[in-house]
């Protein structure tokens, strides 16, 4: 922040956000930082499946390789990764649309919608992974 | 601006400090994009597990069909819009240094562009065209 408020002479500093060396943490935080987080592991699953449609474009000698990438150990815990965050950032956004409208604002609200997304996503992708396993789909 | 609030200075807005005026398209973009995605990623997941177990022969037959390659095209579409706007918000939040703040924007409308073009050419040629490329 010095770069922000050192530029103009006798500028005061500018009101900064709480942030996390002064915050006491809770679970609305946790919801608001793992929003942020599973945005941006979903960023890289875009990119693997931007990869995953090329390689079919390209044929079986991209395809296979891309296939074998994402069955592996690796592959498997980036994808069950990538399963929660789908499903966390979804209800987080949820969440989100809720505020916009303006509702959902007071403490107990928050907090057991901030709890009750973690549940939904952590439920949803061990459902979602028990139907691949069921189906095939990870072996 | 003729709309600027009468309770702005005029020092504070020589300086610069404050709303632009002109942050509401990305507000709505990132919500409006976050609406059409909740359908589009629920599809997605039942799609990956639907097409994970097949062959290559087998997922380009999958996503040759109308529905599945008309709704991978919005999904790459809609996700790579919101992407950028959302990103564009935490790049904003964390870098401060102008040159480094430039460039990690640029990055991230070059990576969404690009990732969106090369995802929306092949579902488009794996549909049309149907095949490996020769």
């Amino acid at each position: 922040m010095a770069e922000a408020t050192s530029t103009g002479k006798g500028v005061r500093s500018r009101p900064t956000s709480p942030h996390l060396q002064v915050w006491r943490w809770h679970v609305t935080m946790a919801a608001s930082i793992l929003t942020r987080a599973t945005g941006i592991a979903l960023y890289g699953g875009a990119v693997i499946a931007a990869v995953w449609f090329a390689a079919l474009m390209v044929g079986p000698d991209a395809y296979g390789p891309v296939m074998i990438l994402l069955g592996s150990w690796l592959g498997k815990v980036v994808m069950f990764g990538l399963t929660f965050s789908v499903f966390y950032h979804l209800a987080a956004g949820l969440r989100h649309l809720v505020w916009d409208a303006g509702s959902g604002f007071n403490p107990h609200t928050a907090n057991m919608t901030a709890v009750g997304a973690m549940a939904f996503a952590l439920v949803a992708t061990i459902v979602v992974w028990a139907l691949a396993i069921q189906t095939g789909a990870v072996r | 601006m003729s709309n600027d609030s009468q309770f702005r200075t005029a020092l504070g807005r020589a300086r610069g400090l404050g709303s632009a005026h002109h942050g509401v398209s990305a507000f709505i973009v990132e919500r409006s994009t976050s609406v059409a995605l909740v359908p589009l990623c629920l599809w997605a997941v039942y799609a990956a597990i639907k097409v994970a177990p097949l062959g290559y022969e087998s997922a380009v037959l999958m996503l040759r069909q109308p529905v599945n390659a008309i709704m991978s095209l919005l999904l790459v579409g809609v996700s790579f819009l919101h992407m950028r706007v959302g990103l564009r918000v935490v790049i904003e939040d964390y870098v401060h240094t102008p040159a480094a703040k430039i460039l990690a924007l640029l990055a991230n409308s070059t990576l969404c562009w690009l990732g969106w073009a090369i995802a929306t050419f092949s579902i488009l040629w794996v549909a049309f065209v149907g095949g490996p490329v020769h």
